[in-house]
């Protein structure tokens, strides 16, 4: 599960200056949006990184991956310092390192079809250039993100949210990455939506050996998904753990606050156990299959 | 828990569809509830299901010519489907209110938020004089808590951040101290801190002011700590409906294990996966036959693809009601084989 570092930060701190435009009596200068963190991703985990809005999460997540230029510090990937990363050294980063965004019809160009925003990485990266083989791949991809390929000749608005944040997904894994950071992808949905978006990630990270950043404003989230645990608070890493250690002894008063804000459910909590598969749904009987409930303790 | 003599909001066999160029949706298809000062419905649904528009139409939000509403929702009595325009322009905002998902679109961009709640304050007490419903607007965004509220007062809505534009919404909605507020998605934009301090105002106000409240959310956690009763709709109709403990320890629909599975919590074990329910809402032009949660669920029957259940009451425990086809044992040994080796909290 821990592997060799994947990527990194150090000392990483980015400040936006504050313009003139913006009012609210502040006086103008800079705001520290990430403030001198030094955090690894470990190749092959599921990092989650937690912190409310304004918190500094998608920054630093930007700033991961070259989206955005650090103010200082430094970004690493498999060791390699890569802050500057420039031309054809950052397009091939771009290849290993993608991202899923929270927003999904933001994100997408709502006058490009489905499968037009699918093929998009590989016409950028001037990759598979045959249209039959192009398009095969992007079926492919529609399938492997549990969508319908007649899909492709959809637009955007035609989808729900849940079916656009797999299109992003899809679009995320186009290029084989090695590295995949998801902001937010499921604050926008239903909870319902949610859980299925969510199973997806963790599906697509065992088939696909990726490594997947998770960034959430919901501890509750991160929990059925990440091994390690990064809580964010102004800017600053409050915290660090593994996902059982900062749940059931959370240092830092901050992260407390944060899981104290969780909704508690009453009841019982459900087994993980698959239900039976809708397609193949029990037969008659009268006593059929209530899913067996070994839960995965 | 079942609706007494005291009842604000009550709402019999509601039902709203539109008219489109696709056909009739029937977006809610027969709803009742009724809610009591001081206490707090819970209405939970995907999007699609019909929670939100059955709530507009109570406000009258939804008239047009190309709806067709029937059944009856009576504010104290009083039958607001058969209201005049006139006379549900003087109960908005007065006898009963709303706050909305979105406040940065519920709320005038260009208007100071202070401007705003006065304007609530002075439409439904015509002589307040404007020092009076300043002094109100202040006092409502202090109610809200809001902090250094004398100044927020002139703010406008992109001044504020999510958290504190949907107190102001909130401190709007309250103006006049509704009998009925009713909240869709308050909190759904928001952080979990912020929606956990949002919910605890709610509960607080709804206490202080004796408020019936309707709280409507596609996530169970926000109605587990705040309604006293839940209502589950699925595809305009309400398919589970009981009193929020017991909706908890005893839920009895398909479709209501579907949501629990799926809802992310705290007490699961590490790295539990969830259960998402399989497949998507139904169209609500051409809604499945019988059951309408049959194509989704996973003990569907034979039968269950012609019969179309009603909400009956529970033999033993008449307050929850349930529109499913699987007898009542069998849904009892289902539920807990799915819960079998967990812990109550």
């Amino acid at each position: 599960m821990s592997g060799m570092p994947l990527a990194a930060v150090e000392q990483l701190v980015k400040r936006f200056p504050l313009t003139r435009g913006v009012m609210l009596r502040r006086r103008l200068g800079e705001v520290p949006a990430v403030d001198g963190v030094t955090l690894e991703v470990r190749e092959g985990e599921s990092l989650g990184i937690v912190g409310e809005t304004g918190s500094g999460k998608s920054t630093l997540a930007r700033v991961l991956l070259n989206l955005l230029e650090p103010t200082s510090g430094v970004v690493r990937y498999r060791g390699e310092d890569v802050t500057h990363a420039r031309g054809a050294a950052l397009e091939g980063l771009r290849r290993k390192r993608q991202m899923v965004f929270q927003d999904p019809a933001g994100s997408l160009n709502p006058r490009k079809t489905v499968g037009a925003a699918v093929a998009d990485p590989f016409a950028i990266h001037g990759l598979l250039p045959e249209r039959a083989a192009r398009a095969r791949r992007v079926s492919e991809l529609l399938e492997q993100v549990g969508l319908e390929p007649a899909l492709a000749n959809r637009y955007p608005h035609e989808l729900s949210g849940g079916m656009r944040q797999r299109v992003g997904i899809a679009r995320a894994i186009a290029l084989g990455p090695e590295l995949l950071v998801a902001d937010e992808p499921v604050s926008a949905l239903d909870v319902s939506i949610q859980a299925q978006i969510l199973s997806l990630l963790r599906e697509l990270r065992r088939e696909l050996g990726l490594t997947l950043v998770l960034i959430a404003h919901d501890l509750a989230v991160v929990r059925h998904v990440c091994d390690r645990v990064a809580v964010m608070h102004d800017g600053k890493l409050v915290e660090v753990a593994p996902v059982e250690e900062l749940y059931r002894a959370p240092r830092e008063a901050y992260t407390r606050e944060l899981l104290a804000a969780v909704p508690r459910i009453p009841g019982l909590v459900p087994s993980a156990a698959p239900a039976s598969q809708p397609d193949a749904p029990p037969a008659g009987g009268p006593q059929s299959s209530p899913p067996s409930s070994s839960s995965s303790t | 828990m079942s609706a007494g003599a005291d009842v604000a909001l009550c709402v019999e066999d509601l039902r709203v569809g539109f008219d489109t160029r696709d056909g009739l949706v029937q977006a809610v298809d027969g709803i009742s509830y009724a809610v009591a000062p001081g206490r707090t419905l819970g209405i939970v649904g995907e999007s699609g299901s019909g929670k939100t528009v059955a709530a507009m139409t109570a406000m009258g939000l939804t008239r047009g010519l190309r709806t067709r509403v029937s059944g009856r929702v009576l504010l104290d009595g009083e039958d607001l489907l058969a209201a005049s325009p006139a006379r549900l322009q003087e109960l908005r905002g007065d006898a009963i209110a709303m706050v909305f998902q979105d406040p940065l679109s519920a709320l005038h961009p260009l208007l100071r938020v202070g401007d705003q709640i006065e304007e609530a304050v002075r439409a439904h007490r015509g002589g307040a004089s404007r020092a009076v419903a300043r002094a109100r607007a202040l006092e409502l965004l202090e109610l809200v808590a809001i902090p250094n509220a004398a100044q927020r007062i002139g703010a406008y809505p992109h001044e504020l951040s999510g958290g504190m534009r949907q107190r102001a919404m909130i401190a709007m909605a309250l103006a006049n101290e509704p009998r009925v507020l009713i909240a869709d998605e308050p909190t759904t934009a928001l952080d979990v801190t912020v929606q956990a301090q949002i919910l605890a105002l709610l509960r607080r106000l709804r206490d202080e002011l004796g408020m019936a409240m309707v709280l409507i959310t596609h996530d169970l956690g926000v109605v587990a700590e705040t309604a006293d009763e839940i209502a589950v709709m699925y595809a305009g109709r309400i398919v589970e409906q009981a009193p929020a403990a017991e909706l908890f320890a005893h839920p009895q629909h398909p479709y209501t294990w579907g949501l629990l599975r799926s809802v992310p919590r705290l007490d699961a074990p590490v790295g539990a996966e969830l259960v998402p329910i399989p497949g998507r809402p139904p169209s609500l032009i051409d809604p499945p036959s019988g059951c309408r949660f049959h194509p989704r669920c996973p003990y569907v029957r034979e039968r269950h693809r012609t019969v179309d259940p009603a909400l009956e009451p529970l033999a033993a425990r008449p307050e929850h009601g349930v529109a499913c086809l699987l007898p009542e044992a069998e849904r009892q040994a289902i539920w807990s084989g799915l819960t079998k080796g967990a812990s109550a909290r």
